[in-house]
């Protein structure tokens, strides 16, 4: 039903439903804007603490930036995890959060979906642009490598989209796939290199090169990599790497507009 | 004719009952399979065309499916089978302020509604000053609207819905907002817009409002299509088929009689000045509408109301005795009230007379007869050419030399 060039002809209804997002969210909160960045630097804090600290869990050593830093380490593949969280679950509800709008109003309902995640999309780009500060001031030169890190983002945020859209969807149908989702997080979570380095499931797996494929086959463990590429070391991520992640965000994408398409027909009177 | 603003081909529409309404994948995985339910058809091959510029309502009792087939024109709900078809800018006014966020304030609800409803930025930056005069909140623009009473909400939201400047705007019961000022402009506006040629369609349980404002009217039952034509005649033969069913057939043909009973209307008089009933009446005599009720058990503060019709439908005049300031004490037995009429300004027609006993708020019907007099009008001693009455009005000239006599 809904075509590409309507969602075009609703554009502007993209970004202010975008905006209603970003400034709903804060408004009238005491620290505002604040907020979005505490949350980050609340969990870099405990993160660092419990497995920089306590379980000296050692950063790896950036090549060739040399950086050794596991605060650094860690936010390079925290902030993209964070943002994949926050919009596969804010994503998914979205249609169910705006049940009044899609019960009474008419219009590509993809929007509703597109705009949570824009919303998250806004404010993972500004983390990105504190840890960039944070990281000259470290030491790191990575301003030639915003570009790059930009079309990684740019690929993340469709991934994450694709997800959100099909669940998104499912979720109006079976009311608790959101906790399932939120359990299935989780798990995705501790099964991405994000609070431990690579090397230690390369380790890890020695011998077993069948369940590092199978390891190396969760897209986030590729994201959380060439993040740190471009950002903790400094360099070109493989072209193995990237070319996964293209084919993973545009099979993501595919299969959650066509499942939403699909799905989205009686939305109406399901929700 | 230019092609219809809106054709509908062999719609159907088909709701699932479910039996436990439980989505959970959870329940499905314990069921192994999808949650039980019973199919109906909330509308069933539905066809009709509405012309450009035309405002049509569609009527019928609850369930009728009257909403589910404006929803389905709206392109909120999808139809099973069959197709409706829209020409141009579709604009809904099913929920007011549908989409407003309470944290921002009224012009960020304004901007972000308006395109919702498909407004582009420079349309709402040229309509912005209309959108808030007409809503009368020039002072609360910039408060979040979460702070507005909810009457101020439903002002603004409606105020942005009818500044869409829609080809087809769809309406469903949301004409009575606001207070009467508001409700003044409102209808106004509705005039302009269909003045400007858009093509409006109502769905309302007023019949009254149906009735003054659409053209056409569509009549639903039980999700199938039963009649369609002039607002007039197919109100009419709803009405006639409607109430006969409440009224388990004791009126007779051409009226229908519902409400609870607690008071009765045994019977609608014409009287004359010798207090005899006339079958015949002359424009400009002196008459007495009576209406002969009984009450089992006194009923307090009850309101009467007369309405008087064309045989074409239109209502020429619908006095009650609350708006005229008379206020019964209560009513219990047998008895009569009178409205007396001094001078009868109807023109020369036939004409129906229904009567209704309420309670005082008006929402509570006692007693309906519809149409239960019919009577004849017959020109009197003053002739006043055609229409439906008579203003009682004397011609008078300030400069009778000038103008008094023909060359």
């Amino acid at each position: 039903m809904t075509t590409v060039l309507e969602l075009r002809r609703h554009r502007e209804l993209f970004t202010n439903l975008t905006l209603r997002e970003l400034r709903g969210k804060y408004k009238r909160s005491v620290l505002g804007w604040g907020w979005s960045m505490i949350n980050p630097l609340a969990q870099m804090a405990i993160f660092t603490l419990v497995f920089g600290f306590f379980l000296k869990v050692p950063p790896p050593t950036g090549d060739p930036s040399g950086m050794h830093v596991f605060a650094f380490f860690l936010l390079c593949g925290l902030l993209p995890w964070t943002f994949l969280s926050n919009g596969v679950t804010g994503g998914m509800g979205s249609l169910l959060a705006n049940a009044n709008l899609v019960k009474k109003v008419w219009f590509p309902r993809q929007i509703l979906v597109a705009s949570t995640i824009g919303g998250f999309s806004v404010s993972f780009l500004i983390e990105l642009g504190v840890l960039t500060v944070a990281l000259l001031i470290a030491g790191n030169m990575v301003v030639p490598w915003m570009v790059p890190l930009l079309g990684i983002v740019v690929l993340q945020v469709a991934f994450v989209l694709g997800l959100a859209l099909a669940l998104s969807v499912w979720n109006v149908y079976f009311r608790d796939l959101e906790y399932l989702v939120g359990i299935g997080l989780q798990f995705w979570f501790y099964a991405t290199p994000i609070v431990y380095p690579m090397s230690f499931v390369d380790k890890a797996l020695e011998g077993r090169p069948e369940l590092l494929t199978l390891y190396r086959l969760n897209p986030m463990t590729r994201f959380a990599e060439v993040y740190r590429d471009l950002y903790y070391s400094l360099r070109w991520p493989t072209l193995a790497d990237t070319s996964y992640l293209v084919a993973c965000a545009v099979v993501s994408l595919v299969i959650g507009w066509v499942s939403f398409n699909r799905l989205q027909g009686r939305l109406a009177e399901e929700l | 004719m230019s092609e219809p603003a809106i054709s509908v081909e062999h719609l159907s529409k088909r709701f699932r009952l479910y039996h436990d309404r439980n989505q959970s994948l959870k329940a499905a995985v314990m069921r192994g399979r999808r949650a039980r339910y019973e199919e109906f058809w909330a509308l069933r091959d539905v066809s009709l065309e509405i012309a450009e510029g035309v405002t049509y309502g569609f009527i019928g009792t609850n369930g009728s499916g009257k909403s589910t087939l404006l929803k389905c024109l709206a392109r909120i709900l999808e139809p099973d089978e069959g197709s409706s078809r829209t020409r141009g800018k579709v604009s809904a006014l099913l929920e007011l302020g549908a989409g407003f966020h309470p944290e921002l304030s009224g012009r960020e609800n304004v901007y972000l509604n308006g395109s919702i409803l498909g407004m582009a930025k420079a349309e709402l930056d040229r309509r912005f000053d209309d959108i808030v005069e007409f809503a009368g909140l020039e002072r609360f623009i910039d408060t979040p609207v979460k702070n507005y009473s909810s009457g101020m909400y439903v002002r603004l939201g409606f105020s942005v819905a009818i500044n869409v400047d829609p080809d087809i705007l769809l309406v469903d019961e949301v004409l009575a907002v606001g207070d009467e000022q508001f409700q003044r402009r409102c209808n106004e506006r509705f005039a302009d817009l269909r003045a400007e040629g858009t093509t409006i369609v109502v769905v309302s349980h007023s019949l009254s409002s149906v009735q003054a404002i659409c053209d056409e009217v569509a009549w639903l039952d039980d999700g199938i299509l039963r009649e369609t034509g002039p607002a007039g005649d197919v109100i009419d033969q709803y009405l006639l088929e409607v109430h006969q069913e409440r009224s388990d057939g004791q009126a007779h043909a051409t009226s229908g009689r519902w409400g609870s009973g607690e008071v009765t209307i045994d019977e609608l008089e014409v009287l004359g000045a010798d207090g005899r009933p006339l079958d015949l009446v002359r424009t400009g005599e002196r008459i007495t509408l009576r209406v002969r009720y009984s009450a089992a058990a006194p009923v307090a503060h009850p309101v009467f109301t007369l309405a008087l019709h064309t045989l074409e439908g239109t209502l020429v005049t619908n006095p009650n005795t609350r708006d005229a300031g008379f206020h019964p004490e209560q009513v219990s037995g047998s008895g009569y009230l009178d409205l007396m009429v001094d001078q009868m300004p109807l023109l020369p027609g036939t004409y129906d007379l229904s009567g209704s006993i309420t309670d005082s708020s008006g929402l509570h019907i006692f007693d309906h007869r519809h149409r239960a007099l019919r009577f004849d009008v017959e020109a009197g001693a003053r002739r006043d050419g055609s229409g439906l009455v008579t203003m009682n009005g004397r011609w008078a000239m300030t400069d009778p030399v000038r103008h008094g006599s023909a060359p």
